[in-house]
């Protein structure tokens, strides 16, 4: 860590001010590598275009990084690969029908990157300052500025060919729109319903739709202790919890399908990857929970009451704000201090 | 300094040194509502300046008559006496307009920027110099509101004055609330970076938000 022992002793740097061997180039990199099966999966469903689509992020997101911190004359920090992973996760984020020439949207992934690094990460000051998560704000500018074009979602295909997939509804706007028997009726059966959703043979984003692939992910980074079970676990109990409650339509409480509600839309990979994002979390384990719960909460409102069928981008950008109240709100009391007496 | 320069100081103050929305940051909400078009943006700039620069003058000829207990509520009359003169002479001679602005234009009272030039210039000095302050302002927050417009409605739906130029919306967040802010912040940060790369300044004031 040369860079550490070089700075100014007496200036103190942003929080967490733990040393260890892990550096944020090795983090970051190692969250690349976890997303890669849910890539490699969303690639075999959707066709080249969402690896066409992905690689335009990531590139569109390193260079926007370079020329920014260059035209400020900052530090350059593209190496440290967070512009890497902000441009993976947003590519994710997006379907794979943006890689289109008529109508022309090659644009969209690129604007989306340039907000996600130069408005949400670099004008608040780089890495560790930003309030929302980068990818996340991104993929809400794509999603006012071109709704139609951020909605067409592209068949699965599973096979390596097809350049011009038919287009049809995610499971999530199906349920929304004709209610669960609809969805049952198109996958078929419940069982077979569930197997799909698992294995990843749906329409939606590019990296969203293969649980397996994300679960796989999320216990590797696990295992290896960068993300901890605080955010995801409240995150996905209160989706599982609330929408058991109420997520019957018109059959009364207690008959909503949570299962259901977990497999499908962005959850896994927002609860995993997007949600326990280092800089707009709480660092206090209780606070994350009630961050988690928050994000869950927020997420089933939108899906069963609001306007979108998907709730996950919105509802983790809007527990980001919450993030240093929480903080602030649950940090333990100093050992020996007494408190202050109420007047 | 020459009176005429000194007059043009105050002036040009209003318009780059003090803008009052890119570098007071005050009168932030209308700067978002009413700028999804250039055209409301301009007609909103030419209510406020009317109202900026009476009011500047009322203030500053009655400044030694008015007791400094009750100087806030009497700034108040006085804006809302201008409000109404404008409210009402926009009701009789240009209702077209009328019926899609006569909402902002009562609100005009509540703007920070107007009740903050009354107490901090107007109150203090002669009426021809307080003139060209309220001028100054006024003109300042109409230009803002007209360049906020101009690429909230280019970007957002394509077209400027309601005249269709592009046939598609290239940035359809632009003309949501959202991207009001964006444009703002964009906007402001170019005049800070005008102001320190050519007029030597330091940059915004801080003089920090404000409701109205």
């Amino acid at each position: 860590m040369e860079a550490v022992k070089k700075e100014h002793p007496l200036i103190v740097s942003i929080s967490p001010h733990i040393k260890d061997e892990e550096s944020v180039s090795r983090i970051m990199w190692t969250v690349s590598l976890s997303l890669l099966p849910a890539l490699l999966m969303g690639v075999y469903f959707f066709g080249p275009k969402a690896l066409f689509v992905t690689a335009l992020c990531i590139i569109s997101a390193i260079l926007s990084e370079h020329f920014f911190q260059k035209g400020l004359k900052r530090k350059l920090t593209t190496n440290d690969g967070s512009a890497f992973l902000t441009g993976l996760l947003l590519g994710m984020n997006l379907p794979a029908s943006l890689w289109s020439f008529n109508p022309f949207t090659i644009h969209v992934p690129i604007i989306g990157s340039i907000v996600a690094i130069v408005i949400t990460k670099q004008l608040f000051g780089g890495l560790g300052y930003n309030i929302f998560n980068p990818a996340l704000i991104g993929r809400a500018f794509l999603m006012m500025s071109w709704p139609r074009a951020m909605t067409l979602w592209n068949e699965p295909t599973a096979a390596f060919v097809a350049f011009d997939a038919k287009t049809t509804a995610t499971p999530l706007m199906i349920l929304k729109e004709d209610g669960i028997g609809r969805l049952i009726e198109v996958f078929g059966d419940k069982l077979n319903l569930y197997s799909q959703l698992l294995v990843g043979h749906r329409a939606g984003s590019i990296g969203e739709t293969s649980i397996i692939a994300l679960l796989f992910g999320a216990a590797f980074l696990i295992y290896k202790k960068y993300i901890t079970w605080h955010i995801p676990v409240s995150f996905l109990g209160t989706v599982a919890v609330l929408t058991w409650i109420f997520g019957g339509k018109g059959t009364g409480l207690f008959t909503g399908d949570p299962i259901l509600h977990l497999l499908s839309g962005g959850l896994m990979l927002g609860a995993f990857f997007m949600a326990t994002d280092y800089v707009t979390c709480p660092s206090v384990r209780k606070g994350q929970i009630i961050f988690g719960i928050g994000c869950g909460a927020l997420t089933v409102l939108i899906r069963l009451k609001g306007g979108y069928p998907e709730g996950v981008m919105f509802a983790i950008l809007l527990m980001n704000c919450f993030a240093p109240l929480i903080d602030r709100g649950v940090k333990s009391s100093i050992f020996g201090a007494m408190k202050e007496k109420k007047r | 300094m020459s009176n005429t320069a000194r007059y043009w100081n105050l002036f040009r103050n209003g318009i780059f040194g003090e803008n009052p929305v890119f570098r007071l940051a005050l009168s932030l909400c209308p700067a978002v509502a009413v700028t999804s078009g250039v055209k409301s943006g301009f007609l909103m700039g030419v209510a406020v300046l009317f109202v900026q620069t009476m009011a500047n003058v009322t203030t500053s000829l009655l400044r030694k008559f008015i007791n400094p207990k009750v100087r806030i509520p009497t700034y108040m009359f006085i804006i809302a006496t201008w409000v109404t003169v404008t409210d009402l002479a926009m009701a009789a001679f240009a209702r077209d307009v009328y019926a899609q602005m006569g909402l902002y234009i009562k609100l005009i009272v509540a703007f920070a920027i107007i009740l903050s030039r009354s107490e901090l210039f107007a109150s203090k000095n002669k009426v021809v110099p307080s003139f060209f302050d309220g001028l100054g302002m006024g003109v300042g927050f109409l230009l803002a509101l007209v360049i906020i417009g101009f690429f909230r409605e280019l970007l957002g739906k394509g077209s400027l004055w309601g005249i269709q130029i592009i046939d598609t919306k290239p940035l359809l967040i632009m003309i949501l609330p959202a991207g009001g802010f964006f444009a703002m912040g964009i906007l402001m940060g170019f005049f800070n970076w005008i102001d320190i790369k050519f007029f030597g300044g330091k940059g915004a004031s801080g003089a920090g938000g404000s409701h109205g």
